[in-house]
Parts: structure tokens; sequence; C-alpha cells
């Protein structure tokens, strides 16, 4: 990951995006498989989490942010007596998937905003060194 | 230095200004990453040690920046005062440059004799 070329304001704030952008895709997946039910413990679906990690540059004192592994986080999947589900095993019992919907809509929120800041980061500085460049004429 | 005669104290200004904008967009960045512990300088003695030693001195005034609330993961990042800095930092960075501007016009026409 790291280059031998200095960092910029537009990698930190561009890889804090691709960042934010992978929790985003947790995100989606955890949502999309609430509700989902699995016939053992193991095969159950299970919450996933980015691990971020600061990426300081020494050169130029940036520091910006890596995905540096994706976890299974929260709870164990919950076991609920269905036997009528075609999914239950021998004792009747299916597994439910482990994802707490509430707290990852609220992390949709936190990440989409992280975005943007990361955004508007991006367009502040660009603008800036625009007007830099035209210094003079 | 001759430079520094022609523009006082602006192109120092505006290096530190340029500077600043990438400690702050640090900290935007890294507003998620536990244990993060957000970064700023004091403009004074920023101003004054890249004025005296050039631009690379800028890292000796850089401090941590002391967080009003604690947070569970460590991470000291406080995001409206960071996007409040980097807003405030933008408009400055542009003040400077219209000054460097007008120095430069000023100059151009005393030259040009108009």
């Amino acid at each position: 990951m790291a280059s031998s070329q200095p960092m910029t304001i537009f990698q930190v704030a561009g890889r804090a995006m691709s960042a934010q952008l992978v929790r985003m895709n947790t995100t989606a997946s955890n949502l999309a498989n609430a509700g989902g039910v699995a016939g053992s413990e193991a095969a159950a679906y299970k919450t996933m989490k980015p691990v971020f990690r600061t990426s300081f540059d020494q050169a130029t004192g940036l520091a910006t942010v890596d995905v540096e592994k994706v976890v299974t986080a929260g709870e164990a999947p919950t076991k609920r007596y269905d036997p009528n589900n075609p999914m239950a095993d021998k004792d009747g019992n299916v597994f439910d998937a482990a994802v707490d919907e509430t707290r990852e809509l609220v992390d949709m929120m936190e990440t989409a905003r992280t975005y943007q800041n990361n955004v508007e980061v991006m367009q502040t500085a660009k603008q800036l060194i625009v007007d830099t460049l035209k210094m003079g004429r | 230095m001759a430079a520094e005669s022609l523009f006082g104290v602006h192109g120092a200004a505006l290096e530190v200004r340029s500077q600043r904008m990438g400690l702050l967009a640090s900290n935007i960045a890294n507003a998620s990453t536990p244990g993060f512990k957000a970064k700023d300088v004091d403009f004074r003695t920023a101003l004054a040690s890249v004025e005296g030693q050039g631009a690379d001195a800028f890292a000796k005034a850089v401090q941590f920046r002391v967080p009003s609330q604690p947070t569970m993961d460590g991470n000291t990042v406080e995001l409206n005062q960071e996007q409040t800095a980097f807003a405030e930092n933008a408009v400055q960075y542009q003040t400077t440059l219209s000054f460097l501007n007008g120095r430069i016009g000023q100059i151009t026409r005393a030259l040009k004799g108009e």
C-alpha cells in the first residue's frame, strides 16, 4: 500500500472515500441478509464490519485511512424453534442472521456523512489549487 | 531574502495555510478511525517557524487537539470543529492569495510604468 511518492491531500481524501465505500458495502451486505435463516449456527449470516487503520505519511505529516481487514462482529445467530421451516435442523431449530438493523442504518448514515465530508474536502482543495495556479494573472 | 521583501509575510502564510489544509483533511479522513488523535497548529507559532526555518519547520508547530468530549474508541476528531476549521482555513487561504495577487498586480503596474 505504501508508495514512494509523498502523499497528497487528494490521496488523503480519496483513500478515506474508498474506506468508507468498503464500510458502505459491508452495511449493504448486512442489511440484505437481515432476516435470513439458516439450518446451522455455522451457516447463519454474521454481521460484517471493516477495521479502519490510520496510514501515516512521515514525509508530509499527512494521515489517511485504509481498511485493514473485514471481520465478523456482533452477536451470535439466534436459535429459534420452528419445526415447520424447511431449513430446520433435526431438532426443529433454525438460526436467524445476526444483524442489528438499527445499528446498521445508523452506520449507513454515518458512512454517508463521512463520505460527503471527504468529497467536500477534495472539492475545496481542488478549487484552492486551481486558484493558486491562476496567481498573478 | 529578496522574495520576503517582495511578498512580505504572505509567502510563508500561504505555506502554513496549505499545510494546515492537509492536516485538517487528515483529521476529517480519520473521523471514524478508532484511536486516531486529531492534530492542528497554532497559526502564530507555525508562521514563526516557517518564516524562520522554511517550509519543513511546519511539523514542529503541530500539536494534538484537546478533545472537548471523550469518546469510547479513543478518537479525538470532532467533526463539526474540524469542518469549521477547514472552512475557515480555506477562506484564509483565499485571502492570502488575494493579498499576493494584489502585490503582484502592484509590482507589475510599477514595472510597466502605467
